[in-house]
């Protein structure tokens, strides 16, 4: 059974054809209603739940206020320039704690997933750091940095660094080995074999790292602000919370509380959420 | 250009001549220490000329792989000796093993990368390779995007890339379809035939081996060691169905059953 090229270049193209996915896709603007009609549900029924138990007088006004009182809080705050410069404030301290931890845990973990000994001595403690509360940092950093930005960064980086460091080894473990293998094949050695196969392969690990560290970092923040009141630091979010319990201003709490909500999950959807999903679908994890 | 398909044989014919690209001298290679040692392969010697087509065929544990990760370099022999002329050989696996955060024009470039084409020179290569694997319209695709069949082309197209003296495959159409699987038959064939390469090829199905190869090797199990080494003198076009490539497929099924049966009886 001879066949000619032509015609085995004609078999291969029909093959490759019939191999390929024959889906409609959906069009943008249902995708768009798809994911957030869900959310602004939610929150309407949250809203209404909320105004029933102020009109049923559950808690006093001043402990209860209704959603129009903390609206009307928010735009005075807005008006007076306050907004802006809170969270302006509050994110560029995150930023900036936030490249620090970053810098911190991509090294800590190249280096624990490099040398076996050093994983099994400070592995353990990597996890430890996570789940202890960053919280707990406040004194030591006002101890040692007294009130100044240098403690609220050290706070943040903290309790942010492990879980990068943690991400990018898990991100490592997880490359399947062979990929490892067929590196070692085409001849990849040091540099060139992290640049080309372990940091991309690491990439999803790396970035699910990354996210975590951004929450952490932002919680870290907040508890650092709450408690370093100077009028030296610049009032931040979390200061912003600590004037509403001085001023026993039930409104300004629930106000600051919304805006810390807003930007955590602001920064999510704009910045994690879409890398963390163009990663995936650049390598088939997800078909949507 | 001359088409493989329709040629006469000459392979067989140059092969006496040809120069030896592989050399494999008593390779031994044992796994674990003294009290529970295995034996993959025992004193294995076996020479490859230049432009060969060399199929090694045994039942699973008979050690194919693992020579084959020898001749590649990945493995140390425990005694004996491996050269490759040139130094380096190319390696292709049952799985594509794409990196899949690349896109096929990527993967096939990251060999050449790897050893510091000029990168002018690596589009180049990399445009003439996918023309030969006939997957110009998926430069751009990922490989999460294509058949089975097609990514196992773009592992060819990177082995290529690679410009070994040897090309050693380790079953690698073992885990696709029969329709594509005869149709990577022809192609490898054709590639093979164009390029001018040396192919090693590992499977366990011996009418493969017969199909496409010049030489069959056949190895026993536990230990490894060549039971049997003969030429393959049917003149190509072959296919599965050509009755010389099923008799002559018969007759090495009937030794490497025989070589099965003794371990029964162990």
């Amino acid at each position: 059974m001879a066949i000619s090229e032509r015609d085995l270049a004609a078999l291969e193209a029909g093959l490759d054809a019939l191999e390929q996915p024959a889906a409609p896709p959906r069009s943008r603007a249902r995708r768009v209603a798809a994911v957030s009609v869900p959310p602004v549900l939610a929150l309407a029924v949250l809203l209404s739940i909320w105004q029933m138990l102020v009109t049923l007088h559950v808690k006093a006004p001043e402990l209860l206020p209704a959603p129009i009182d903390v609206a009307r809080t928010f735009s005075d705050q807005w008006r007076a320039g306050h907004v802006t410069e809170v969270i302006w404030n509050s994110l560029h301290r995150a930023a900036i704690g936030y490249a620090m931890a970053m810098v911190l845990g991509t090294l800590t973990g190249l280096a624990v997933s490099r040398f076996r000994s050093l994983r099994l001595a400070i592995g353990p403690l990597l996890s430890g750091l996570q789940s202890l509360p960053s919280v707990a940092w406040v004194p030591f950093a006002l101890l040692w940095f007294g009130l100044s930005d240098g403690a609220i960064y050290f706070v943040v980086v903290m309790g942010a660094f492990p879980s990068i460091s943690n991400g990018l080894v898990a991100g490592i473990d997880q490359i399947p080995p062979l990929l490892l293998r067929v590196g070692d094949a085409m001849g990849a050695k040091g540099l060139a074999r992290y640049r080309h196969i372990v940091l991309p392969g690491a990439l999803p690990g790396y970035l699910a790292g990354l996210k975590q560290a951004w929450s952490f970092s932002w919680r870290s923040l907040m508890a650092a602000e709450l408690i370093a009141q100077s009028p030296d630091l610049g009032l931040g979010l979390g200061q912003l919370l600590h004037n509403g319990q001085d001023l026993l201003d039930m409104s300004l709490v629930l106000t600051a509380i919304g805006l810390i909500l807003v930007v955590g999950i602001a920064v999510d959807v704009l910045v994690f959420a879409p890398l963390d999903r163009a990663v995936r679908r650049r390598r088939g994890l997800i078909t949507s | 250009m001359t088409s493989v398909l329709s040629r006469t044989d000459v392979a067989s014919a140059a092969v006496s001549v040809a120069p030896t690209v592989v050399s494999v001298r008593d390779v031994t290679k044992t796994f674990g220490h003294n009290g529970g040692s295995v034996t993959a392969l025992d004193r294995v010697s076996l020479d490859i000329a230049e432009r060969e087509f060399v199929c090694l065929v045994g039942a699973s544990g008979c050690g194919k792989s693992t020579l084959l990760s020898i001749i590649a370099g990945l493995e140390r022999p425990s005694s004996g000796s491996v050269a490759v002329r040139g130094g380096r050989a190319a390696l292709m696996f049952q799985e594509p093993a794409l990196l899949p955060w690349l896109t096929v024009e990527s993967n096939i470039e990251l060999p050449m990368r790897l050893q510091h084409v000029a990168p002018k020179q690596r589009r180049a290569r990399v445009a003439e390779l996918i023309d030969l694997v006939r997957l110009g319209q998926f430069a751009q695709s990922r490989p999460h995007e294509l058949s089975g069949g097609m990514r196992q082309r773009v592992a060819l197209a990177r082995a290529l890339a690679q410009e070994a003296t040897v090309l050693l495959m380790d079953e690698p159409f073992a885990a696709l379809d029969a329709i594509t699987r005869d149709v990577l038959h022809d192609e490898l064939t054709r590639i093979w035939y164009e390029r001018e390469i040396t192919v090693v090829f590992v499977t366990h199905n011996v009418r493969e081996a017969v199909r496409l190869g010049d030489r069959v090797v056949l190895l026993s199990a536990r230990p490894g060691r060549v039971v049997s080494d003969q030429q393959v003198d049917i003149t190509r076009p072959r296919a599965i169905e050509t009755p010389a490539v099923g008799a002559l497929s018969l007759e090495i099924t009937e030794q490497l059953r025989g070589q099965i049966r003794l371990h029964g009886h162990q």
